[in-house]
């Protein structure tokens, strides 16, 4: 069992953060010679936006590739919810209810909006292929009722002039957006953002803070994110972990990570004389 | 003057119209709004127990008869609703325009004293919270979308659904209060307060009473024999008179549906699945329509180009004679005909038109070519004059006497004269009480009489009767040499271009005629697109040689047609360059409804004008740009100044200036 340390508490603005769902104990990952990760510990707790931040090559992404299972590291435990995570499948994962984004968008190009969107919700839908294609009786209602919701999605980001619109038309910006959308879709209790505002101009960046703000306070969903900006991760976050080279070398609220001096020598380097 | 044409005591105001509308039409569709995809509809007899519930809650609120109510939002039926609650409760509607800015709402709320607001989300919740030390009377904000503020301290905030659940407990203690206030309701009432975007100073109140509203709407019903089985799509912002008389007033007159769009952007997608029969639009909605169907045109296959081209051409020949019943040769009928089946059916189709029965364009000039070419499609598209003041109708066009450079015949009982200095001068029904809390400006504007300065030259074609519109009057100025100077009237010359979407011309107490020229983002940059021109933004596409060559070349074309209107030949633009960014109204550049604010143009890029009149070839400038989010940025640029040809009126030969 995982203890469940902290104590449940509300934020100042009036959000409730619960306990650990999820926490990554002295997780290492090595590619061959390579070591991703080093040795790293954290937890995610309840309805809190937490990001991961680092320099390039820090080993972000492979971290988050580990909490969605995606990488099975070589030592270490993922407790989630609870329990201590065997081998899994990502589509297992999936139906824990994490889902997540990539940071080279991984949509169906070809595809609408609104499809995309859909794809996100096969999770919850448990028709077989036949009655889908002949598409009467529970199939049909089926596909009613995750409609509704992939509707209220498609409100909820504000992307209703692209509904039908092919996704790989689009600019990148919206792509990201649609994408979220997606990951949405599936319900997720927690979701995991990769670089959700990479190459996206100021007010792109705005409206995709606003709305990752948005899930988390609607919804209620837990979210990791990875960030470069880091004016955007100290605006948004409850708590921010800072990697450097596989290594953790801060933790804590934006406050503390920010006065942190290893941090501030990882971003900024170190003088040498 | 509304004395002598009172309204019938039980359809005097809108409350009374709504009964009237859930009794005779109650199983009629009264309002749609898309929302989650799917086209959600009420009937009149829903429409009506959603108000009156509103109304309800709004008594139980503490509303008083006189109040006014802030409404703030895009067209959703909520705020027609709020708005009609709003009179239900013997309350007035302000409806301000949503993108405003803090402080120009702030003017609005401040100088109305509205009690309560009735806002569309949080991003206006915001807004009004901002300012909220200037808004001394505002008590409450109603909010529909709950989104973001569940945690907001509702001290004074409610949801509207709250404030309708809240009517619909309390029906049996409100009942009479509300019936009350609805048979109370006066002719002569203040009905509504239209805040008017104004080229110059603060925004005016223009207060409409029952009356001028609806004596308008039968009026104007009548003239179009508009019935309960047109459908309208309500895009246009709701402070904008126009908006409040089609949507609101017509349509409860009439009885007909009001559509909403599910979002701004969805705008042409929801046209086209409602096909409206009773449309108007702006003329730059028609000119970005048209440059959108060329721009796709050029990118069909050769087949279909050819065939477009072909019956296009045929249409342009005779369907406005046939639009207008005129005499038309069987075999020139018979090919409209097939052309219809091929192209002008499924291209009306294609753009939501289709069904179109009374089409109308106002607020600014058409292009000759543009209006000629959906009229030649079949629809009737008409020119309207007007202005908040007179409840919009002033002039327009009856059908089958239309025409792209005038604006039609005075309405049913409006009376228009020309005054001495060539401004147009009216009376009518629809003429306002006041400007709310500005017996000046009343004063000035209209007379003991009734009459209504409107501030725009024009004069009443001989031929036909009809009015033809110059210019404002008061933007109408001199060169040094006392010719005549219009700039509007240049403007719309090179607006015409698909290519030129706005033009700013000066010439006032100047030797000669300059303008700032900005390009059109869609015509242009599909453009470079096809002729492999690569620009990184706008500044620079702006700034490409052949685009300027391509400008050139309009402004000189241009020159040459207002070389033939003797009056105004002097008109002609010997300098110009093209702008670095795109006029914007966050930037005060133009108004809400996007008309230039050439003063403050000409002050901001001061720079610029010295540059166009010292015969210099470049200039630099530096311009501050106002972002969405309120913060500011600076735009730098050197630009290009380019003289263009003239020519001499009498000799006809281009002299090279």
């Amino acid at each position: 069992m995982s203890a469940v340390t902290a104590e449940p508490y509300t934020t100042a603005d009036g959000r409730k953060i619960g306990g650990v769902v999820m926490e990554m104990r002295h997780i290492t990952l090595r590619f061959g010679g390579v070591t991703a990760i080093k040795d790293i510990s954290f937890d995610i707790r309840e309805g809190e936006v937490r990001a991961i931040i680092g320099p390039n090559g820090a080993g972000k992404s492979s971290m988050l590739n580990v909490i969605n299972g995606f990488y099975h590291p070589q030592e270490g435990e993922v407790w989630f919810r609870g329990e201590k995570r065997g081998p899994m499948k990502p589509y297992q994962i999936a139906r824990q209810g994490i889902a997540r984004t990539f940071q080279n968008i991984a949509l169906f190009k070809g595809m609408s909006t609104l499809d995309n969107i859909m794809t996100g919700r096969l999770i919850h839908m448990n028709t077989g292929m036949i009655s889908q294609a002949i598409w009467k009786g529970k199939a049909e209602a089926e596909e009613i009722e995750n409609r509704e919701r992939v509707e209220k999605i498609i409100d909820f980001l504000e992307i209703q002039n692209i509904r039908k619109a092919p996704v790989g038309s689009l600019p990148y910006g919206l792509q990201k957006r649609v994408e979220l959308g997606r990951a949405l879709a599936s319900d997720p209790e927690l979701l995991l953002l990769d670089e959700p505002m990479a190459g996206m101009n100021v007010e792109e960046k705005e409206d995709m803070s606003r709305f990752i703000l948005d899930v988390n306070d609607e919804f209620g969903t837990t979210i990791a994110l990875i960030e470069h900006d880091m004016g955007v991760v100290m605006d948004i976050s409850d708590r921010v972990v800072v990697m450097d080279y596989g290594a953790k070398i801060g933790d804590g609220t934006p406050d503390e990570v920010r006065q942190n001096q290893k941090v501030i020598d990882a971003y900024l380097g170190v003088s040498h004389d | 003057m509304n004395d002598g044409k009172a309204l019938p005591e039980d359809l005097n105001s809108f409350p009374k119209l709504v009964e009237r509308n859930a009794r005779l039409f109650a199983s009629r569709p009264a309002y749609r709004e898309k929302e989650f995809g799917i086209w959600q509809s009420w009937t009149w007899g829903e429409a009506r127990d959603a108000i009156e519930a509103i109304a309800r809650g709004f008594i139980s609120m503490g509303l008083a008869k006189g109040d006014h109510i802030a409404i703030v939002g895009r067209n959703r039926p909520y705020f027609y609703w709020s708005m009609l609650a709003a009179q239900y409760a013997g309350a007035i509607p302000v409806p301000v325009y949503q993108d405003s800015v803090a402080d120009e709402m702030a003017y609005v709320l401040d100088h109305c004293g509205a009690r309560f607001a009735v806002v569309q989300d949080q991003e206006q919740v915001d807004k009004l919270n901002e300012v909220a030390d200037r808004l001394t009377s505002l008590e409450r904000i109603v909010y529909i979308d709950p989104r973001g503020l569940r945690r907001y301290d509702h001290g004074n905030l409610i949801s509207l659904a709250d404030i309708r659940q809240t009517g619909e407990e309390r029906r049996a203690e409100t009942e009479g209060e509300l019936k009350a206030r609805i048979d109370s309701a006066q002719h002569d009432d203040t009905c509504i307060i239209l805040y008017t975007s104004g080229t110059t100073g603060r925004p005016k109140g223009v207060v409409l009473t029952n009356a001028n509203v609806l004596i308008t709407a039968k009026n104007s019903c009548g003239f179009d024999a508009l019935t309960e089985k047109e459908d309208v799509l309500a895009y246009l912002p709701m402070a904008w008179v126009g908006d409040y008389v089609f949507s609101m007033a017509q349509a409860c007159w009439a009885g007909f549906c009001v559509n909403c769009p599910e979002s701004a952007e969805t705008m042409q997608t929801d046209l086209k699945e409602i096909g409206p029969t009773y449309f108007f639009a702006p003329p730059r909605f028609f000119e970005g329509l048209l440059t959108s169907i060329m721009i796709r045109m050029e990118d069909a296959s050769p087949f279909k180009r050819r065939l477009f081209q072909k019956y296009i051409e045929h249409a342009k020949r005779v369907g406005p004679a046939l639009l207008d019943g005129k005499e038309v040769s069987a075999s020139d009928r018979l090919t409209y005909k097939i052309g219809q089946a091929l192209v002008y059916g499924p291209l009306l189709n294609a753009t939501g038109l289709s069904r179109v029965r009374v089409g109308y364009t106002a607020g600014e000039a058409i292009g000759p070519e543009i209006f000629e070419f959906y009229r030649s499609l079949g629809i009737n598209l008409k020119q309207l004059y007007g202005q908040t003041e007179g409840t919009i109708y002033i002039t327009q066009q009856p059908d089958g006497e239309v025409s792209a450079d005038t604006v039609g015949v005075p309405s049913p009982d409006v009376e228009v004269r020309i005054g001495e200095t060539g401004e147009v001068f009216y009376r009518s029904p629809g003429t306002f009480r006041e400007y709310y809390k500005n017996p000046e400006s009343t004063a000035e504007t209209k007379d003991a009489e009734g009459w209504v300065a409107t501030g725009d030259a024009g004069f009443f074609e001989p031929d036909s009767g009809h009015l033809r519109i110059i210019d404002r009057a008061k933007d109408v100025g001199k060169l040094t040499d006392g010719a005549m100077f219009a700039p509007k009237y240049v403007e719309n010359k090179l607006k015409f271009y698909p290519n030129i979407l706005e033009a700013v011309a000066f010439g006032h107490e100047r030797d000669y005629c300059t303008a700032f020229i900005n390009i059109d983002l869609t015509a242009v940059g599909n453009w470079a697109e096809r002729n492999n021109i690569a620009y990184a933004s706008y500044q620079e596409l702006a700034g490409h040689p052949r685009v300027y060559a391509t400008i050139q070349e309009h402004v000189e074309e241009a020159n040459r047609s207002i070389a033939q209107d003797a009056l105004l030949s002097h008109c002609q633009i010997r300098r110009f360059l093209v702008l670095h960014k795109e006029l914007d109204a966050d930037d005060g550049e133009l108004t809400r409804t996007r008309k230039v604010r050439r003063r403050i143009i000409a002050e901001k890029y001061e720079p610029l004008m010295t540059a166009l009149y010292d015969g210099s070839d470049s200039v630099y400038i530096e311009t501050e740009v106002t972002y969405e989010d309120g913060r500011k940025g600076a735009i730098k640029a050197t630009l290009e100044i380019r003289d263009a040809a003239v020519v001499t009126p009498d000799a006809q030969k281009v002299a090279a200036e």
